[in-house]
């Protein structure tokens, strides 16, 4: 009895679901598309113990193997989804249960009673800054949602928890697993902003664009004093007053990388400017507009994600309501984004923006390419580009000995929408395609 | 290194920038009187006004044929160019600005322009007892939202009283920008209780100003102290306080009026421009006296309880009273023919002309403290034109082209015939997306109701 195999039994004994998962696969005779090498059309991939153990035309499988004949499909990286609360449903997005206030019962009619008026707001929705939050301990592996983007093709996704203006660190994590500890793959990974309407900001400050900006603004100061405040302390502690401890300040501190929502140009270059004077260096999210500011992102340095949720007019816009010339370049050319990205050089992944089906994110990402995106360059954007921008490339993005071993087979190109997904490969174990849940199930993207 | 290379070369550029001549024209300086002839524009300032120019080489030559230029319009109080106006969550919203939330590419700055309109206060909304800050932006049509600030325009904020902070009418408090209906009610709910929120956050500012003082102080004996938390919502008001910062405050009446000249002498400040003021004229003296501007509509009434009182009297009185005073739009559509605003104070209570034109360009320029830069057509000043056809006082007369900084911004004939243009452009876009929805259609599966 070889090592590896008492490790397979060792294993097989603790977590009985992967009883009848072999720990060694080989996918022989397949197209390759490594993304971070040349394309292999004939050759062999070998999974061992959750990780690639060899990819090439002279690989054969080793004879533990359990083979998967590959002749006629394609094997690709898994794809990761660089932005999403996939693993996180609604009711846990915000990091806990949320407090309701409700309604005060309705005093009787008098003076006193409409002197001080009773709390309007239904709901309380806590604080803005949740920055203690992770995404990483609220992960469900029951959402109904990760199977669908798992027909996709997609194995990873960056999510993130929701609510609030700072909502929270997120998590690369992979969309299946016996138990959510072994679905995270790095955290934290990013802290989330939110600026728009869409948290619900209720009656407290901040309740505008300039608000939640100021809002922001003021706790970074904080954060930073917080800082300054405690190394001081650390310093002398012998003389000096103990500053308290805040988990909120103290999630900023220690954040390294924050995103920011940034969709029209304008908004790309005020949001350069802020994370500048945040002196953070941001990603930036949305970005349908980025088309005309790629050499500004360029010159940043800034990495982008790119929305799949295309701009388009609402099914059930009133007809006789004429979009401004704006608009209808907007949602004309917001697809022409990743081409201008890639163009000028900026570094760039796409996320699905909680699309209602796989199809519809495979039809965005074929749009763009019809906007000029290279197909190469838009598998990128969907592997190793969202890997290399979380910094996970070291395990994750590319099909090459040594990382994680998420891949998916397909029976044919991958952006060709008849095309379908046949197999996935999460961290070494074989799963297959499921019917589809309903869009009813489906929660938005924070 | 970038960074002054960089420079240097915007420099360069602006300084090669060939000089423009703008000839025979009517010229309405607003500050020197009327004369015809030319102006020389140099590195966007006017560097010569007289009877007959001789262009120099490389001059870029307007002819105006005869027809009238004035100083750019400034209108001391406008909401354009701006993704956000009110935070009306809290009584006192100073740490908040205009500044973070410009949008270079409102379309209102363009009609603006189209109006004569060179330079606008942007202020924030009047939701609350202590408003944001304040940007002055220049119209400059196609620059970045950096590049529309009116640089070195010393920082403004928005104060107001009376019906809209105290919320009359509007028991709930007014509505939740975010949807959701109303929201909580929010102190104060009186024009006594706008009175105290402003004191109130004085108070909090003048303690936040000594904190900062003594901190300065021990540091500077050398003592390890933690700085104090920096405050943005204190600041602000810190600066007003030390002269560094203006107060326009939103206001109707006599009494609110006289009570905010009282609360700011209290606390050692004066109120620079006090806007809407539609009972002005019955405290002209007082406010002469404390040396606030006035910045009023022309003949705006009515549209409130609080602006019952208004006549179209009042721009004319407090001038005849020693107030500096101006017309203003507080609307993007105002915004486009403040020039007739001006003329109407010649009918109600019989300003000259170049008293008129004063109340919509070197006046709004002095109360916004840019007077050294523009307002007016004198050698030094920033070249912010307006060509008009017509005398600008006059109902029939259309502007031509505005310049700002020498560069000209709007042509009329231009915009006329680009519209056809931009007319088959939105034509080709409708028609795509209508083909490409239909496709959608044809080839997407059935969708589920959403």
């Amino acid at each position: 009895m070889n090592h590896s195999t008492l490790v397979l039994l060792l294993c097989s004994s603790l977590v009985p679901l992967a009883a009848d998962t072999p720990s060694v696969l080989a996918i022989r005779n397949a197209r390759l598309v490594t993304v971070s090498g040349p394309v292999i059309p004939k050759g062999t991939v070998v999974v061992r113990d959750g990780l690639i153990e060899a990819a090439g035309a002279s690989v054969s499988p080793p004879a533990d193997a359990w083979v998967i004949e590959g002749e006629g499909l394609t094997v690709y990286p898994g794809l990761i989804d660089a932005l999403s609360t996939l693993g996180i449903p609604a009711a846990q997005a915000s990091g806990g249960p949320r407090t309701t206030i409700t309604a005060a019962p309705v005093p009787p009619l008098s003076i006193i009673a409409t002197a001080t008026p009773a709390p309007t707001m239904p709901t309380d929705t806590g604080p803005n800054n949740r920055s203690w939050t992770r995404a990483a301990d609220l992960i469900q592996p029951g959402d109904r949602r990760l199977a669908s983007a798992r027909n996709a093709g997609f194995t990873t996704a960056v999510t993130f928890p929701s609510g609030g203006i700072i909502a929270g660190e997120g998590a690369v994590i992979n969309l299946a697993g016996a138990n959510a500890a072994k679905m995270v793959v790095a955290s934290p990974s990013g802290l989330y902003h939110s600026i728009g309407g869409r948290g619900g900001f209720g009656g407290s400050f901040p309740g505008s664009l300039m608000g939640v900006i100021a809002y922001i603004r003021q706790t970074y100061l904080d954060a930073d004093h917080y800082r300054e405040a405690h190394e001081l302390y650390r310093r002398n502690p012998r003389g000096t007053r103990r500053p308290e401890y805040d988990r909120a300040l103290q999630g900023v501190v220690d954040s390294r990388r924050i995103l920011l929502p940034a969709s029209t140009a304008v908004e790309i270059a005020r949001m350069l400017r802020f994370a500048a004077e945040l002196n953070r260096s941001p990603i930036l999210y949305e970005a349908h507009e980025a088309y005309r500011a790629a050499d500004q992102l360029r010159q940043a340095g800034t990495p982008v994600l790119v929305s799949l949720r295309w701009p388009e007019r609402q099914r059930d816009a009133d007809p006789e309501q004429l979009d401004s010339l704006r608009t209808l370049e907007l949602r004309e050319k917001a697809p022409s984004t990743p081409a201008a990205l890639a163009k000028a050089g900026v570094r760039f992944a796409l996320y699905s923006g909680g699309a209602e089906r796989p199809a519809d994110t495979i039809r965005a990402v074929k749009r763009a390419i019809d906007a000029g995106l290279k197909p190469e360059d838009a598998l990128r954007a969907l592997t190793l580009s969202a890997a290399e921008i979380y910094s996970v490339a070291d395990r994750l993005g590319s099909i090459e000995p040594g990382k994680i071993a998420n891949l998916i087979v397909t029976d044919g190109d991958l952006f060709q929408e008849r095309t379908r997904v046949k197999h996935i490969v999460i961290d070494g174990v074989k799963h297959e395609p499921v019917a589809e849940v309903s869009a009813e199930e489906r929660t938005p993207i924070p | 290194m970038k960074l002054v290379w960089t420079t240097l070369l915007v420099a360069g550029l602006v300084a090669a920038a060939p000089p423009v001549v703008i000839q025979n024209a009517k010229i309405l300086t607003v500050t020197k009187g009327k004369l015809d002839g030319d102006i020389l524009i140099r590195d966007g300032k006017i560097a010569e006004v007289g009877a007959k120019i001789t262009p120099p080489a490389g001059a870029r030559v307007i002819d105006a044929g005869g027809q009238y230029v004035m100083p750019g319009i400034i209108d001391c109080h406008s909401h354009i160019a701006a993704d956000a106006i009110n935070e009306g969550s809290v009584s006192v919203s100073s740490m908040v600005g205009i500044e973070d939330v410009i949008d270079p590419e409102d379309i209102s700055i363009y009609r603006a322009l189209a109006g004569g309109v060179t330079s606008a206060n942007v202020l924030h909304g009047s939701a609350n007892a202590i408003g944001g800050k304040c940007s002055v932006l220049k119209m400059r049509w196609g620059k970045d939202a950096r590049g529309i600030v009116f640089e070195g325009a010393k920082p403004g904020i928005k104060f107001a009283l009376g019906e809209n902070p105290k919320r009359r009418g509007n028991p709930s408090g007014g509505n939740n920008p975010f949807g959701g209906g109303a929201v909580n009610a929010r102190y104060p709910a009186t024009r006594m209780g706008v009175e105290d929120v402003i004191r109130d956050a004085f108070n909090e500012a003048k303690l936040y100003q000594a904190a900062g003082r003594e901190y300065r102080a021990k540091a500077d004996r050398g003592e390890k102290v933690i700085p104090p938390r920096r405050d943005l919502k204190l600041e602000p008001l810190v600066e007003v306080m030390e002269g560094k910062r203006l107060v326009h405050a939103h206001c109707y009446r006599a009494d609110e009026i006289l009570m905010l000249l009282r609360v700011a002498e209290d606390y050692g400040f004066r109120i620079k421009t006090l806007q809407h003021v539609l009972e002005g004229y019955k405290v002209a003296k007082e406010i002469a006296a404390h040396g606030a501007g006035a910045s009023t509509f022309s003949d705006w009434w009515a549209y409130k309880i609080e602006a019952y009182d208004a006549i179209p009297y009042n721009a004319a009185i407090m001038v005849r009273k020693g107030v500096l005073v101006s017309l203003n739009s507080d609307s993007a559509e105002l915004m486009r023919h403040l020039n007739t605003e001006a003329a109407k104070t010649m009918r109600y209570g019989g300003l000259t002309e170049d008293e008129a034109l004063a109340l919509v360009t070197i006046n709004p320029a002095r109360q916004l403290d840019v007077d050294g830069r523009v307002g007016s057509i004198e050698v030094g000043k920033d070249a912010d034109l307006a060509i008009y056809d017509k005398h600008p006082l006059s109902n029939y007369a259309k502007v031509q082209k505005v310049l700002i900084d020498g560069e000209v911004y709007f042509e009329r004939d231009r915009d006329a015939s680009e519209r056809a243009e931009r007319d088959k452009r939105k034509t080709t876009l409708l028609e795509t997306e209508r083909k490409r929805q239909q496709e959608q259609k044809k080839s997407g599966p059935p969708r589920r109701p959403a």
